[in-house]
């Protein structure tokens, strides 16, 4: 399983990309593949407030909802669009195409605190 | 956890093994969509050895069946199969059974895993005669063949007319791997294909020669999240969704097994008098016409008041809607009929849509 250096991590499984001062947020390859084949993204509005940890989105599989936490404070400012046509996105490509939302407003103290690749496979025991 | 004779098949095959009614089952191996897929376009197998298997013998072995499942008993033929229900004295199903009738004095009853040992303690405490009940479920294994290649692939190995004339609902004895085996034209899935009772000592021989000799018919392990998405599609109920002790048979759908004119049943009075007075809620598909997925425990809703409770739901991989069955108030049952789908506090447009789902085209093999 790939865990990109360059991104920060979450227990609960999301990772964040800093592109500027925006935070690019989405599921790891470990998550997408405990969650199985996913059919559907409950993408929040843009403009949407979220506190960190608390509820971001929901990603279906045919079994199941799954709540998506946000890794950061911040404002929605995109969703990817793309995923309601094509949530498999998030299984094939989790750190790229697959990507979820985009916050702005985030606090560069929040993003320092989350966990490195090497500290998230240690959290995984890989 | 109780673990079925094909337990280190699947960890073998990387089979994603979950907790399902006491029992630990694959819930998939390569993906839910591709299993799904491959056995409407191909073919799957799939483990069922969890669920339960119930003899009822002896000169009143169909009177015994008359009162204790709701279909008719006598309407069956040596070698023939049918789906059928036990029902308690309220209507309520304990639980929905096929019955395969070997000879007039011996049958053998297919129960869902969750309900094996319930069953048998009710069908024990209410055989009205002397018939024979034996639970049986620890000796046998079993695995569905299922999909439009399902009956090509097991001809090779199953040679011979009975095998070839086998119909839907129907079931010949034979022997597979030098064991004798039950082979049932019955299946879960909307697809052609069948279900082997095998001995669970034979089972993963079984397993093996179906999934290599299968190979160059492109068949696929399959685990249970398949096998859901595939029964939805097809509008199979499921027991604990759509089946309920608390739900009469009537409102559940059962209505075409419930047969009274045959005489006296277990539930039938209680039948009788909601059929007499007609009833309150109904067993529907809906789709939904908005992004969303609405699932079980969900509720149907009109103008803002609740009018149905949802049993099934998801997003199908054939049909590609979100989709799925509920119970709703009997006056709007119809298909058409505009509803909303309250999923996580918000709204979803819907409507109400015949059943099945998905059926399988008329070319496509019996």
């Amino acid at each position: 399983m790939e865990f990109p250096s360059e991104l920060k991590y979450t227990k609960e499984h999301e990772w964040v990309r800093m592109e500027g001062d925006t935070a690019v947020v989405g599921i790891t390859e470990f998550a997408q593949s405990e969650l199985g084949d996913l059919v559907f993204v409950d993408l929040p509005a843009v403009g949407k407030s979220v506190a960190q940890h608390g509820t971001m989105c929901v990603v279906e599989s045919t079994k199941a909802a799954s709540d998506v936490y946000s890794p950061l404070a911040g404002t929605v400012s995109a969703v990817n669009e793309t995923l309601s046509a094509d949530p498999g996105l998030i299984n094939r490509t989790p750190y790229t195409e697959g990507w979820i939302v985009k916050l702005s407003g985030v606090s560069k103290a929040e993003v320092d605190s989350l966990m490195s690749a090497e500290e998230y496979k240690k959290h995984l025991g890989k | 956890m109780k673990r079925t004779p094909l337990y280190d098949e699947h960890v073998r095959l990387g089979g994603k093994m979950v907790e399902f009614a006491g029992w630990e089952m694959p819930v998939q191996y390569s993906g839910v969509i591709q299993e799904h897929q491959n056995v409407r376009e191909r073919v799957g197998l799939f483990d069922v050895s969890h669920m339960g298997e119930i003899w009822v013998s002896g000169p009143n072995a169909e009177a015994a069946l008359q009162h204790l499942a709701c279909n008719n008993v006598a309407s069956l033929y040596d070698g023939k199969a049918q789906y059928s229900a036990i029902l308690n004295e309220n209507g309520g199903v304990i639980d929905d059974i096929i019955i395969y009738r070997f000879n007039k004095e011996l049958y053998l009853l297919c129960v869902n895993a969750s309900n094996a040992e319930k069953d048998f303690e009710w069908l024990c405490s209410k055989n009205p005669t002397d018939a024979r009940i034996e639970n049986a479920s620890a000796e046998y294994g079993q695995i569905a063949v299922q999909g439009p290649r399902a009956m090509e692939l097991l001809a090779p190995l199953l040679k011979g007319p009975a095998f070839a004339s086998l119909k839907p609902f129907h079931f010949i004895e034979a022997e597979l791997l030098g064991s004798k085996v039950i082979v049932a034209r019955t299946g879960y899935t909307g697809e052609d294909g069948v279900e082997i009772f095998v001995k669970t000592e034979r089972t993963a021989d079984l397993w093996r020669l179906l999934l290599e000799h299968g190979a160059s018919y492109g068949v696929l392990p399959c685990g249970l999240g398949a096998r859901d998405s595939l029964r939805l599609e097809a509008a199979y109920p499921l027991h604990g969704h759509e089946l309920a002790e608390d739900v009469p048979a009537l409102e559940s759908g059962l209505g075409w097994i419930v047969k009274f004119d045959k005489g006296e049943f277990i539930g039938r009075k209680a039948l009788a008098v909601i059929k007499e007075k007609g009833q309150a809620r109904k067993l529907v598909g809906f789709e939904l016409d908005e992004a969303g997925i609405a699932r079980q425990g969900d509720t149907l809703a009109d103008t803002g008041s609740q009018i149905g409770v949802i049993t099934s739901g998801t997003k199908t991989p054939t049909v590609n809607k979100a989709l799925g069955m509920a119970f709703i108030r009997a006056d709007l049952a119809a298909p058409g009929t505009k509803v909303s789908a309250v999923v996580r506090g918000r709204s979803i447009s819907a409507h109400v849509v015949a059943l099945p789902f998905y059926k399988r085209p008329s070319g496509k093999a019996a």
